[in-house]
């Protein structure tokens, strides 16, 4: 900035202030995006149940509170979003070494493994646990079936990718030679890992654990299907209060109540998040190298058990399964995907459910890397001034949000909000574009969550530097923030496809039964009786898990060809 | 390689300009359609399980000059409390799928203009509710089923009543679904207040949870982890009274789960013209149309239920696998929705602890 300033004129100058605008615009997108597609619908639904009479009551509040029941629920979802988190981050981080910091033959498969959990449907991934887990299965002996172990076991088997992902994105750039000084300054690996590493990787894990935690304490299909009878947490009680009770005084507490822990959530991210980030000094090509059995036993062994055993074990029965027919094994399931099941169970065949799927997470992956993209660049900047650093915080935290409010209030709020919005004569709540919109609004803090780091992990001297050279602000963009930002833009691209593919909550208030997609006829399939449906429906997450396999392994092989052009 | 990243900002500029170029787009064509076929078009809101042949709808709509637009928002109570939220701008035309342990709710809402289409037959009749508001398209019973290939390796003899449910050879063996969460465990908790009445079947449940009923929160959950026909170790489940017919065999002569048809709730879903519908005129027609034969002798094999209209055909094979009960427990859908709150509180508090 010193630097321009030496260079008055008024072409400049103007120069300038279109730059200035330009920023402006790229908060004001976004923002106007979340407001309506998010804000206000969520806000609109929660009103009303602060209004009675026309007049405001918050009554409800002393009405909840009073209630034990309230309390435990909170204590509930917190103890389940804190224990899923630090079990995803735990076993996580060795995750993220193995799979990005070393190299081996495999490699890109494992990585397109670890992701399929994120997107399976909460159903049959509840499903597919209780067959393994239940008395009468092959882990019945474990005594998990309907237990908060069985919660936490599922909520990492959907997580640790997460975590994996991004710490990995972070680790695999970073800078080794940091690490090296301290080995050959006589460091044991731990305490290098422990002083250089670590607090290197913590935005990243910060960033991990603060969706992860959102992801446990708003966790619904795996609660109801895996939790013991009378488990609640605030996000199951939101649906109960909304959906059977129509009861939108309790649900509008407590849906107060979960913005609440889900700020608190983010503030104490951001906080972990400010005090340890600063430049890292990150290379662009990728820095791993092979995997030493002996040094990497300890993160292998973890990584080995988790990808083992937590994650493959189910999947594995998953895939089993769907060959059982009948009188034995076959491809009838997969052949019965081109139909619309037995007794007619789907309105559309699951082919067809499958090319909706794909159109619909393509327009909102669309929309969701724009925004996000946006978002990420914004909130990257350091202003000067410490409002600025300030605002663009809460910025970061906003997008943050969509992950920590209950689908059940946003689907709700929908309905109450987008007939004819600003004005429009159009009834988006019935137009077809309001599926993409709602899964992008899903994904877009997972794309922020995957750029930020990298961004922010730019030396702010880089383009100061650029700058004093004579480089205009689009061109500092362009050959400073642009090449180290490419490569994780296919991870982008590719969390918000997988989240889209996968999405169901929200979807499932909108979509019309000709445009369902995947996981909607997932779950009718398996909410029909019949070995048929049963089938058709493991055979159809399988194609789902294949499906967002593939997408991640594209995303990866963007990345890897990209890398080796900066 | 600087062509590559400026392609790529390019295109991520460019995509936001894009999504808002879309919104506006798409709004444009839909208003388009709206304002030049208001009258054409009619939207019928319902559930996911909602399916007609194509050949009975197309003939509906050449004959009427309609188009059917579909949305399912939700099914169950999901469905009619979205009814009542978007009470002042609803959703569509019509509303097909509400159920009598819901529907008063959506009556004493006011969400439904009264109409109802002429020479239903004296069974429709009877079931018509909140003055005509509502006319009955479709029914069907939830009932317990029981695994008779178990009960015969067993030696047991299979449970007929609700009473022998609580009995101590049969400890251990149902398992049911929360009716907080799943339309057929409501359906249930009604049958049990239907027949021990609202003094009594508090009672009969506590009696169920000390012969140790297993209580789970969805129906999906409960059929195919905890019945034993699925692998589990219940051989009683609550389900219903078409179940049967998904469980026979291949030449279709025998079926290895039976429906204990002194078990049921009939549950009896509802089509309704909605207030202030845009297409006032359409909508009746559909409502027509449901009610019609074509329409309800299309109803079993498309959505598993049973037509209300007694003179409509039936599949040959229902008779024997898919029977309705002949005299079900029944509730008056006003007590339903007086009581359905507290009774839910109370099952809680009786059956969770």
């Amino acid at each position: 900035m010193t630097t321009r300033r030496h260079l008055p004129g008024a072409p400049r100058a103007g120069r300038v202030l279109a730059w200035r605008t330009g920023w402006v615009l790229a908060a004001v997108v976004p923002l106007a995006f979340l407001g309506l597609f998010f804000a206000w619908p969520v806000a609109a639904l929660v009103a009303r149940g602060f209004v009675a009479d026309g007049a405001l009551d918050l009554g409800g509040f002393a009405d909840v509170f009073s209630d034990p029941r309230t309390w435990r629920i909170i204590g509930t979802t917190l103890g389940q979003a804190v224990v899923g988190t630090v079990a995803s981050v735990l076993l996580g981080i060795p995750g993220a070494y193995v799979l990005y910091r070393c190299d081996f033959p495999g490699r890109a498969l494992v990585r397109g493994l670890v992701t399929v959990p994120f997107v399976l449907p909460t159903v049959v991934v509840g499903v597919a646990f209780r067959a393994l887990l239940a008395t009468s299965g092959p882990l019945g002996f474990l005594g998990l079936d309907q237990t908060f172990t069985a919660i936490v076991l599922a909520l990492v088997f959907f997580n640790y990718t997460v975590v994996v992902r991004t710490v990995g994105g972070l680790w695999e750039r970073l800078d080794p030679r940091a690490e090296q000084a301290a080995r050959s300054l006589g460091a044991s690996p731990a305490r290098a890992f422990r002083t250089v590493t670590l607090p290197a990787l913590t935005p990243a894990i910060a960033s991990a654990a603060s969706i992860v935690f959102l992801f446990c304490a708003t966790a619904f299909g795996i609660v109801l299907v895996l939790g013991p009878l009378g488990y609640g947490t605030v996000e199951t009680e939101i649906y109960v209060q909304t959906t059977q009770f129509l009861d939108l005084r309790t649900a509008s507490v407590l849906s107060v109540v979960q913005l609440v822990v889900v700020a608190a959530a983010l503030l104490v991210a951001n906080r972990a998040r400010s005090r340890r980030e600063r430049a890292l000094h990150l290379t662009s090509g990728t820095s791993a190298r092979s995997l030493d059995l002996r040094t990497d036993a300890a993160p292998l062994a973890v990584t080995a058990a988790v990808v083992l055993g937590l994650l493959a074990l189910p999947l594995g029965t998953l895939l089993v399964r769907s060959f059982e027919v009948p009188d034995g094994w076959g491809l009838d399931n997969y052949r019965n995907l081109g139909t619309t099941g037995g007794a007619n169970a789907l309105s559309v065949t699951v082919w067809e459910a499958a090319a909706n799927s794909l159109r619909t997470a393509a327009l909102a992956t669309l929309f969701a890397v724009a925004v996000g993209g946006l978002v990420a660049l914004v909130v990257s900047r350091r202003p000067r001034a410490r409002a600025g650093r300030r605002a663009l915080a809460v910025l970061d935290s906003v997008f943050m949000l969509p992950l920590g409010v209950s689908a059940v209030t946003v689907g709700f709020g929908f309905l109450i909000t987008l007939d004819k919005p600003l004005g429009l004569d159009v009834d988006l709540r019935t137009s077809g574009l309001l599926v993409p919109i709602a899964q992008a609004v899903v994904a877009v803090p997972l794309v922020v969550r995957v750029l930020l780091p990298v961004l922010r992990a730019i030396d702010p001297r880089l383009r100061e530097a650029a700058a004093t050279l004579g480089a205009s602000p689009g061109r500092v963009l362009r050959t400073v923030d642009l090449p180290v930002a490419a490569p994780p833009l296919g991870l982008a691209i590719g969390f918000a496809f997988a989240t889209s593919l996968g999405e169901f909550g929200a979807t499932s208030f909108l979509a019309r039964p000709d445009t369902a997609t995947l996981p909607v006829v997932i779950y009718r399939l398996i909410g029909k009786p019949g070995a048929e449906n049963y089938g058709m429906a493991l055979a159809a997450s399988v194609v789902l898990a294949l499906l967002t396999a593939t997408v991640m392994l594209l995303a990866e092989r963007l990345r890897g060809d990209r890398t080796g052009e900066f | 390689m600087r062509m590559h990243s400026t392609t790529r900002l390019a295109a991520v500029a460019g995509a936001a300009t894009l999504a808002l170029t879309l919104t506006a787009c798409s709004s444009d064509d839909a208003s388009d359609a709206a304002s030049d076929g208001a009258s054409d078009t009619v939207t019928l809101v319902t559930h996911d399980s909602f399916n007609v042949s194509p050949e009975v709808l197309e003939a509906f709509e050449a004959e009427s000059g309609l188009t059917v637009e579909q949305v399912a928002p939700g099914d169950g109570g999901a469905l009619v409390n979205q009814l009542v939220l978007t009470k002042d701008a609803p959703l569509g035309d019509v509303v097909f799928g509400v159920d009598n342990t819901f529907a008063s709710r959506a009556l004493d809402a006011g969400v439904f203009e009264p109409y109802t289409p002429e020479g239903l037959s004296d069974d429709a009749a009877g079931l018509v509710l909140g003055d005509g508001a509502l006319t009955p398209i479709d029914m069907g019973d939830v009932c317990v089923n029981a695994d008779t290939d178990w009960f015969a390796k067993h030696d047991l003899a299979v449970p007929t009543t609700l009473e022998d449910l609580a009995k101590p050879e049969y400890a251990d063996l149902l398992v049911v679904t929360n009716p907080a969460t799943s339309s057929p465990g409501l359906a249930f908790l009604v049958a049990t207040v239907g027949a021990f009445g609202e003094d009594g079947w508090e009672d009969y449940w506590a009696s169920l949870a000390d012969n140790g009923v297993k209580v789970v929160d969805g129906w999906e959950d409960a059929y195919s982890v905890d019945f034993t026909t699925s692998g589990g170790d219940r051989p009683l489940v609550l389900s219903y009274s078409s179940s049967p017919a998904f469980t026979a065999s291949d030449d279709g002569t025998t079926t290895s789960t039976t429906a204990l048809l002194d078990t049921c709730f009939r549950q009896v879903e509802y089509a309704g013209v909605l207030a202030g519908a845009e297409n006032p005129e359409g909508a009746q027609q559909l409502v027509d149309f449901l009610s019609s034969t074509a329409f309800q002798e299309d109803l079993p094999g498309q959505m598993y239920v049973y037509p209300v209209d007694p003179d409509a055909a039936l599949p040959a094979e229902w008779e024997k696998f898919a029977p309705l009960a002949p005299a079900p427990f029944e509730v008056d859908p006003a007590d339903i929705s007086a009581h359905r709150d507290e009774w839910i509180t109370a099952w809680t508090a009786t059956v969770v602890g």
